[in-house]
């Protein structure tokens, strides 16, 4: 096959790319520069689209005697993965960024751009099952495991991907970079959002909307016990930083329940009003074999790294219902219901959609 | 594989390998006063006379550089320096739109960090500089004019100057005139005397002779104030240990360039003007771009309407075909080119370019191969720009 491998200029993708190529492929390099005025170096752990993230991918790109090429989708990238972002975070949700360039940027203007110049696949570096059988399954790997933030790719999109990683440990990963002579081998991970150099989200929201001093109610009381700066800046089940002027009657530790966005007001209350039983959401996309007439039993996660509960899970065309089996805390709208399947050879994603209440 | 991007680098010359090897075999430092540095001496100083004798200048007028990157900066920052140290008010550096960057990031450091205006002469569609324009710049601004930088040729669309005229234009105003004759060289009538320029850039790896190696041509009664400081090697006004091997096969391929520039032009533009009416007659839609006959005699740039010209590139590139977008490169993103936006252009058709640039290894199978290849690919390229959302 002729196959375009996206490459960050980190290890994984590097690796990725070589066994393309070793499994005979047909295969191009391709950094995507996503940043529109790129750091010329890194530093920490953060970004990937740094000039010196793009040197490193064309290196990698040498060593393995592929063509390669860096695509510009910064324009994209911004309207579709950072505007969004923000605009997701003044209605009062809390997005994921990663997965929404999985499904806007890398498997979608990329993807399609590739088809059309005439490749048949991307290739990434995503640490994700996906076999011959079609289905999306966790990688062996599961601290890296990134099948959630990938399970909102549709079956035209998973059959034109290619991740080669699935069945290894970032460890091993790691090794065979060092084996193959990729300098990339000890690169430190990538963390945290690519398009936030230093990390600070809230700052980075301030810049954009500004600040809009408003009040933090107390769920219980109804009383005001403080003041904030733009209710955008907070996340369901969030307890840090929140400058609270009075404690709680009870001396416990309270939560951000819930962000209203229509009257700037962000309410707090103790963790167990945190706490959900059922889950309902937007935009459901099935990808695990033919979807089911009724209810299934299965497991979900409800955020990056979050936890995992069994669920019965109902799924329509245009909407997603889950009854959890036991509560979960800090279930925050704009995240992704991920509902898996159980199975020895890596759990299978059954569906995703986004989480509305 | 068929390389049509002589522009960017064209192979060297048998003979100027050869006299690298040579050379580069003898210890000798050119500034050592025993027999190993005389040899080494004697074998730069010929160079510099076959130089000068070929382009038209005094052997005293040739230094020898690092290549056409560092001969531009030392030309705009060195010239700059010199007449503003001599007379304060004078700080603009009159600048051509289609410069290729070493000369515009250069003036674009001076007005950044050294107090420099500029004053920008435009170009017409096809690229072209009109000596009106400089007289009219100069007639205003004539006298905080530092120094006036206009290329010979445009390594982009192809355009030939005429710099004898705005030379002239200069001397009537007594402003130095620097021209960037790195992709004319070899490839039309270079006379740096007969031109009447002050300084002339000129490099190695566009003629025939090795990368890292060029010259300034410098008029001897113009000052320029050095960018390295050292061992005041070239007329003090570069530093640094004369790359003897390196001088000695960038001679032989100027000497070379230059003798053979009528016989090339000739062999060369019959094939590319082959080439042009075989890509017009492929897509017939294209644009070409640059004058259509003042022009370098390898050179063919088009607009393909539609298409993005990296997705060209890419897609030539897998049939084994090398070209060049011929744009600036920013952390390896094409910027559309301010060659094509100075030219009017708007920034659709800029991105939608490529350069086909031929040289003295070119040959009919590589427009072959070209015109195999290309039908196809403008249809992809067409199929992915069209997936583009409007912004």
């Amino acid at each position: 096959m002729r196959v375009l491998a996206a490459m960050s200029g980190g290890v994984d993708s590097a690796v990725a790319a070589a066994r393309a190529v070793q499994a005979g492929h047909d295969v191009t390099g391709v950094h995507l520069a996503l940043a529109r005025n790129p750091q010329t170096y890194r530093t920490g752990a953060r970004g990937c689209c740094t000039q010196e993230d793009s040197r490193d991918a064309r290196r990698a790109a040498d060593v393995l005697g592929i063509p390669f090429y860096v695509w510009d989708m910064a324009d994209r990238f911004h309207a579709d993965v950072v505007d969004d972002f923000v605009a997701e975070y003044a209605a009062g949700r809390t997005p994921n960024p990663c997965l929404r360039c999985n499904e806007k940027i890398k498997f979608a203007a990329v993807l399609d751009r590739a088809v059309a110049l005439g490749f048949d696949a991307v290739v990434t570096g995503h640490h994700a099952r996906l076999g011959p059988d079609g289905l999306l399954r966790r990688s062996v790997d599961e601290a890296k495991d990134q099948s959630y933030v990938l399970a909102v790719l549709t079956r035209e999109q998973l059959d034109r991907s290619i991740f080669p990683l699935g069945d290894s440990t970032k460890a091993q990963v790691r090794q065979e970079a060092a084996d193959r002579g990729l300098a990339v081998a000890d690169k430190p991970d990538s963390h945290d959002i690519c398009f936030i150099a230093d990390g600070d989200t809230r700052g980075f929201l301030a810049r954009r909307l500004g600040e809009t001093p408003g009040d933090v109610v107390d769920a219980s009381t109804g009383t005001v016990v403080g003041q904030h700066a733009g209710a955008y800046a907070y996340t369901v089940g969030q307890r840090r930083g929140l400058h609270l002027d009075r404690p709680a009657p009870d001396g416990r530790p309270r939560y951000v329940l819930s962000i209203t966005p229509t009257t700037n007001t962000v309410t707090v209350g103790p963790a167990e009003a945190l706490e959900v039983s059922t889950v309902r959401a937007t935009r459901p996309v099935w990808t695990g074999g033919p979807r089911p007439g009724g209810p299934i039993e299965c497991e979900v996660q409800l955020r990056a790294h979050g936890v995992v509960v069994p669920a019965t899970v109902t799924v329509d065309a245009a909407t997603l219902h889950a009854d959890l089996r036991r509560p979960v805390r800090g279930v925050a709208a704009g995240q992704a219901i991920v509902a898996y399947r159980p199975d020895p050879a890596g759990d299978i994603v059954l569906a995703a959609a986004t989480i509305t209440d | 594989m068929a390389y049509l991007d002589h522009a960017a680098t064209t192979p060297m010359l048998d003979r100027a390998l050869e006299a690298y090897v040579a050379t580069a075999r003898e210890v000798g430092n050119a500034s050592s006063l025993h027999a190993s540095g005389r040899r080494a001496r004697r074998r730069v100083e010929e160079s510099r006379e076959r130089v000068a004798a070929a382009l038209g200048a005094r052997p005293s007028e040739v230094i020898f550089t690092g290549g056409g990157t560092e001969s531009d900066n030392l030309a705009v920052k060195g010239i700059f320096w010199a007449r503003r140290d001599a007379d304060a008010g004078r700080r603009r550096v009159i600048c051509s739109a289609v410069e290729h960057h070493a000369v515009l990031d250069a003036v674009d450091w001076l007005c950044q960090h050294e107090g420099a205006e500029v004053g920008w002469l435009p170009a017409d569609g096809v690229g072209r500089l009109h000596p009106d324009a400089l007289r009219a710049e100069l007639a205003a601004h004539g006298d905080r004019a530092a120094l006036i930088t206009a290329m010979w040729a445009n390594n982009e669309v192809g355009t030939v100057q005429r710099v004898a005229e705005l030379a002239a234009v200069a001397a009537e105003h007594g402003v130095p005139f620097h021209t960037d004759a790195i992709q004319a060289v070899g490839q039309v009538p270079v006379d740096f005397a007969a031109s009447g320029v002050a300084a002339l850039t000129v490099t190695g790896h566009k003629l025939g002779g090795p990368v890292g190696v060029g010259a300034l041509v410098l008029a001897r009664d113009v000052a320029a104030v050095p960018l390295l400081h050292g061992g005041g090697q070239e007329r003090d006004v570069r530093s640094g240990t004369l790359d003897a091997a390196g001088i000695v096969a960038f001679a032989v391929a100027v000497e070379a360039a230059v003798k053979d520039q009528q016989e090339y032009a000739a062999r060369v533009a019959a094939l590319r003007d082959d080439l042009v009416q075989r890509v017009r007659r492929a897509v017939p839609e294209v644009v070409f771009n640059g004058d259509p006959t003042d022009r370098l005699p390898g050179n063919a740039h088009f607009s393909f309407p539609g298409c993005e010209g990296d997705a060209l590139l890419l897609l030539l590139d897998a049939q084994g075909i090398a070209c060049s977008t011929g744009s600036a490169c920013s952390a390896g993103v094409a910027q559309p080119s301010h060659v094509l936006l100075a030219m009017g252009a708007d920034d659709d058709r800029a991105r939608s370019s490529l350069r086909f640039s031929l040289g003295h290894t070119s040959t009919a199978a590589d427009v072959d191969a070209l015109i195999a290849a290309l039908p196809a690919a403008v249809d992809r390229a067409r199929r992915a720009a069209a997936l583009r959302t409007p912004r």
